[in-house]
């Protein structure tokens, strides 16, 4: 039964990278690769239960935190050009 | 007796959460715009994961009644990367919705009233 | 000074939770690297209602199961939508009135409107709230102000 899970999960990722290869905008991108982490958590979750390690659980606790940081400092980049400022970058002419 | 029924309940919230998590990735395909799929994608969120790891966590149960002690760290994790979904998801919709219209992408919209 | 040893004692028993081996030298890490974080988060200056809101916990707690109901019959509702072969969405911006004031209530009801499938908070600015709705009947005005109250009522007693 957790084959069946894993063979859900993972044919709904490839679903999903096909709507980050569509794009249009960068946003459709970056909510899709978003999408996308968010069911490796589950996967990885369900392999740890599929190989009786569930030990995998840490992996996926790690995972949920980096995916949630990405997104964020993506869309910074995006927003700012920039990670480190705070506001937008007037670019002069000089 | 019991843990038949937590092994039933424990796999129908499975099939139900994949169940949300292909509807939402459907909606994802479906849906016209940017704002209008980050609905979907709440929904894959939510209950898909929520489902889920409620099926995982049964499961977990059933080992505890098996005398796994073992099994408990798995249930603290498991309630942890739920928790964490929990609180990140909406933020993280929240800051693409902000950058999206931010950048000055318009909400598609099918509000043919106001032109007639 | 009460957030902070809140602050220690919650990381402590995250570390305990996760960690799953009790001898000295592992429990006296996971002291330590509590006591590194508390160190660091009284410098950053972020010890505050907002940042350890430890205040509202009891009454977070009995928030949840009701968010829970809440996301749940939102989601047969986008899911029924998205389902339907003829995509009946009619996508809309309004804004609201919220009552919560503090700046914790306000986080609590925007993320708990964004966390109900069908409605999206993508701004707010003192009292107001720019939400993104999937269709108008998601924007159920009995079941808005009841969440506004609940809220108000989570994160200001």
């Amino acid at each position: 039964m957790f084959v069946a899970a894993t063979i859900g999960i993972l044919a709904s990722m490839a679903i999903v990278l096909v709507r980050a290869l569509l794009g249009p905008t960068v946003y459709d991108r970056v909510m899709a690769v978003n999408i996308f982490g968010t069911k490796t958590v589950l996967l990885i979750a369900v392999l740890g239960f599929l190989t009786d390690r569930p030990e995998f659980l840490d992996l996926a606790l790690v995972y949920a935190l980096i995916n949630f940081i990405g997104t964020i400092a993506v869309l910074k980049f995006f927003a700012f050009g920039d990670l480190g400022l705070t506001r937008r970058v007037e670019r002069g002419p000089e | 007796m019991i843990e038949t029924v937590l092994d039933y309940a424990s796999w129908a919230s499975i099939l139900g959460g994949l169940f949300f998590m292909v509807v939402g990735t459907i909606g994802v395909l479906r849906l016209p715009d940017v704002f209008t799929r980050l609905h979907a994608a709440g929904m894959t969120d939510t209950m898909g994961a929520g489902l889920l790891i409620l099926g995982m966590s049964f499961q977990t149960v059933v080992g505890i009644m098996h005398g796994e002690t073992s099994y408990w760290s798995v249930l603290i994790r498991l309630v942890f990367v739920y928790a964490f979904l929990m609180f990140t998801s909406p933020i993280s919709t929240h800051a693409l919705a902000r950058a999206a219209i931010v950048s000055g992408l318009e909400p598609w919209t099918n509000d043919h009233e106001d032109d007639a | 000074m009460l957030r902070a040893v809140g602050l220690g004692a919650i990381l402590l028993t995250f570390w305990l939770l996760l960690s799953g081996h009790y001898t000295p030298l592992l429990i006296g890490f996971g002291v330590g690297s509590t006591a590194l974080v508390v160190f660091l988060s009284m410098r950053m200056d972020v010890i505050d209602h907002e940042g350890v809101p430890i205040h509202i916990s009891t009454r977070l707690l009995l928030y949840i199961p009701w968010i829970m109901k809440e996301i749940v019959v939102a989601n047969i509702a986008v899911a029924k939508v998205i389902l339907d072969p003829r995509l009946p969405i009619s996508p809309r911006l309004v804004t609201f009135h919220g009552s919560p004031k503090t700046d914790l209530g306000r986080v609590v009801y925007a993320n708990s409107i964004t966390l109900t499938p069908g409605t999206i908070t993508i701004g707010v600015s003192g009292q107001e709230y720019l939400i993104h709705a999937l269709s108008a009947a998601d924007l159920d005005s009995n079941e808005q102000d009841e969440m506004d109250a609940r809220c108000t009522q989570v994160a200001e007693g």
